[in-house]
């Protein structure tokens, strides 16, 4: 039995091999060649012989922490991702929570749930250019809309404010992602045991306290989720920022750090080192991040498990000692 | 006289509920009609009242400009079918593979290979992505459609969400019979596993999919032939000026790489709902 056991393992490394090939041609090596470029002077079109620096090797790394237009890049992306996230958190759980109400039942989830999640299937580069069309100057939609109602006079060059540019990126954001995260929430909650929903009822607890003392306590593990997989995708935002505004707008308002690796990397510069030095600084907040997520969604019980079974091999092994010991006396 | 109260808050919540879903359900669906009914205006009209309900006639006259230039629906169309449909079936199949040599078998670094795929589940392309333009440059493979296709195999998270879903749903016992009927493990995997795995494929394909179909970074820094380039790619020269007062053709060309998308969600929306309501609770 243990024999044939030993000759089906290998099956194991066999199917998970072409994951581990691809995984070391395209993710690994790229990691700790980028890693590597950060601590080189590759720069220029075509170049690929790299040097690594003689003088001082984080020249890259201070260059590029003292560089304004990352600072304003990397203020940017923290200030568009909390300013969105924050009304979309707020919104979907308010959302979820509605429609998993159980003494009144909302008609019409399904469509409701279909129609919220639609723009975020749709491709971040053309709703940027289609929100960049409808703040057109001088007659876009938004525009149109405003003369009309008589709001404004003339019409208004929205996208030279830097607080509007950031503004309707904030939108974007939010309105892209509130039916993802709403349907996330709407899940957990449906995966929160009922019963405790009926005790809170029978207690006579309301709507608004059975929110904050029954369904949020529950939902603590999935608002993490939310939390780190929306920071790490706002982190990366590019696709928007880069086609929203040419050149970033009015003082780099809506400048992101991905737009600056990739200005610095390709388009115009090519500053490779720079560029590569501002990744590795990005990749170690995004492991931070990560890593508080890997710790939250661990498979707690398996864990115990393992500790159980390496506790019981240990006690085996010991007693097999003292066995033998005692053979041996 | 206490259920009547109940009866009426009921009632007022109910309103509030369907206003904000109301209002909701137009944020959402304002700016696509916007965008198609002007698709259908000319730049003059457009002019005249950019927002409007009411589509008119000019649907092949913008068509016409739009075509008359750089920007090629159909080219991009066809590379965004190609490269979304190979990684799409790359890592479906080998996620689906991995994650059954980690269900399956039992070998001696079963546990910290999935501790690894866990680990590394959140690193994203793009801060590797100097390095992995590097690498390609270097063996004169920018341009290459394999470059944005192959990667695919190595997909972490989907492995997980494969793992998680094949737990419950496969039996050992169905494996160990087909060993015992003479049954090779390629053979077994791929007529017993992956057929039971279906509902998880399907909704996993759609997601990467549209995934793939989206992606704007990778294809921008490696495909810098204009034959090659795909639908996001495609889009962002309608930022540029060759269209700059054309304001139809933009809403037409915006259109045009909006409606495959809208039209496979019209068809597939209910297995994505689900799919996003299963991919987010563990296990």
């Amino acid at each position: 039995m243990k024999r044939k056991r030993v000759s089906y393992a290998r099956y194991g490394y066999f199917f998970c091999i072409p994951f581990a090939v691809a995984f070391l041609i395209f993710s690994l090596y790229p990691i700790i060649y980028t890693m590597l470029i950060g601590f080189t002077d590759l720069k220029g079109l075509g170049t690929t012989n790299i040097h690594f620096l003689s003088n001082d090797i984080f020249k890259n790394f201070k260059t590029i922490l003292n560089n304004n237009s990352f600072q304003t890049a990397f203020g940017n992306t923290w200030k568009m991702w909390i300013i969105n996230f924050v009304p979309q958190i707020v919104l979907a759980l308010l959302l979820a929570a509605w429609f998993t109400d159980t003494r009144s039942k909302i008609n019409g989830q399904g469509f409701f749930k279909v129609v919220f999640y639609l723009p975020n299937i749709i491709t971040a580069a053309t709703v940027a250019i289609l929100f960049a069309a409808f703040f057109g100057h001088p007659m876009g939609p938004v525009n149109d809309i405003f003369t009309s109602l008589g709001w404004s006079e003339k019409p208004i060059y929205f996208l030279r404010s830097k607080s509007v540019a950031q503004g309707v990126i904030e939108f974007i954001q939010f309105w892209q992602w509130y039916g993802y995260t709403m349907i996330v929430l709407v899940s957990g909650i449906l995966g929160i045991s009922p019963e405790i929903f009926e005790a809170a009822e029978v207690d006579g607890s309301n709507r608004v306290q059975t929110f904050f003392y029954v369904t949020l306590p529950n939902l603590k593990t999935i608002l993490l989720f939310s939390l780190v997989t929306s920071l790490i995708g706002g982190l990366q935002m590019f696709d928007i920022p880069q086609l929203f505004i040419a050149k970033q707008g009015p003082d780099n308002a809506t400048l992101t750090t991905s737009v600056f690796i990739y200005n610095q990397a390709f388009s115009g510069s090519y500053l490779y080192n720079r560029a590569a030095a501002a990744s590795v600084i990005m990749f170690i907040i995004i492991c931070i991040a990560s890593a508080c997520l890997f710790i939250a969604l661990r498979d707690k019980e398996e864990i115990e498990l393992h500790k159980l079974k390496k506790k019981q091999e240990k006690a085996y092994r010991l007693s097999m000692k003292q066995a033998k010991k005692g053979g041996n006396a | 006289m206490k259920t009547k109260s109940k009866k009426r808050t009921s009632v007022g919540f109910m309103i509030v509920v369907y206003v904000v879903c109301i209002f909701l359900t137009i944020l959402s669906l304002f700016p696509f009609t916007i965008m198609i009914v002007n698709s259908t205006r000319s730049t003059y009209q457009i002019q005249q009242h950019a927002v409007s309900l009411v589509p008119s006639t000019f649907l092949l006259k913008n068509m016409a400009i739009l075509l008359g230039k750089s920007f090629n629906p159909f080219r991009g169309f066809m590379n965004s079918i190609i490269i979304s449909t190979g990684a799409t079936l790359c890592a479906v199949y080998f996620s689906t593979l991995t994650a059954y040599g980690l269900v399956v078998y039992d070998w001696r670094f079963k546990r910290s290979f999935f501790s690894f795929v866990m680990a590394i589940m959140m690193i994203p392309t793009q801060v590797t992505m100097i390095g992995f333009y590097q690498m390609v440059y270097k063996i004169h493979m920018t341009n290459n459609m394999l470059m944005l296709i192959l990667p695919a195999i190595a997909s972490p998270a989907m492995v997980f969400f494969m793992r998680q879903y094949m737990i419950p749903a496969l039996s050992l016992e169905i494996v160990q019979s087909a060993r015992i009927d003479g049954a090779k493990e390629f053979f077994i995997f791929n007529r017993i596993a992956l057929p039971i795995m279906k509902p998880a494929i399907a909704t996993q394909a759609i997601f990467a999919f549209v995934t793939n179909w989206n992606n704007l970074f990778v294809p921008l820094v490696l495909l810098t032939d204009n034959k090659n380039y795909t639908m996001p790619i495609m889009v962002s020269l309608l930022k540029g000026d060759i269209y700059k007062t054309e304001y139809g053709s933009i809403y037409l060309g915006l259109t045009l790489t909006v409606l495959p998308l809208i039209i496979v969600y019209l068809f597939l929306s209910k297995y994505i709902i689900a799919g996003v309501a299963l991919g987010s609770v563990k296990g």
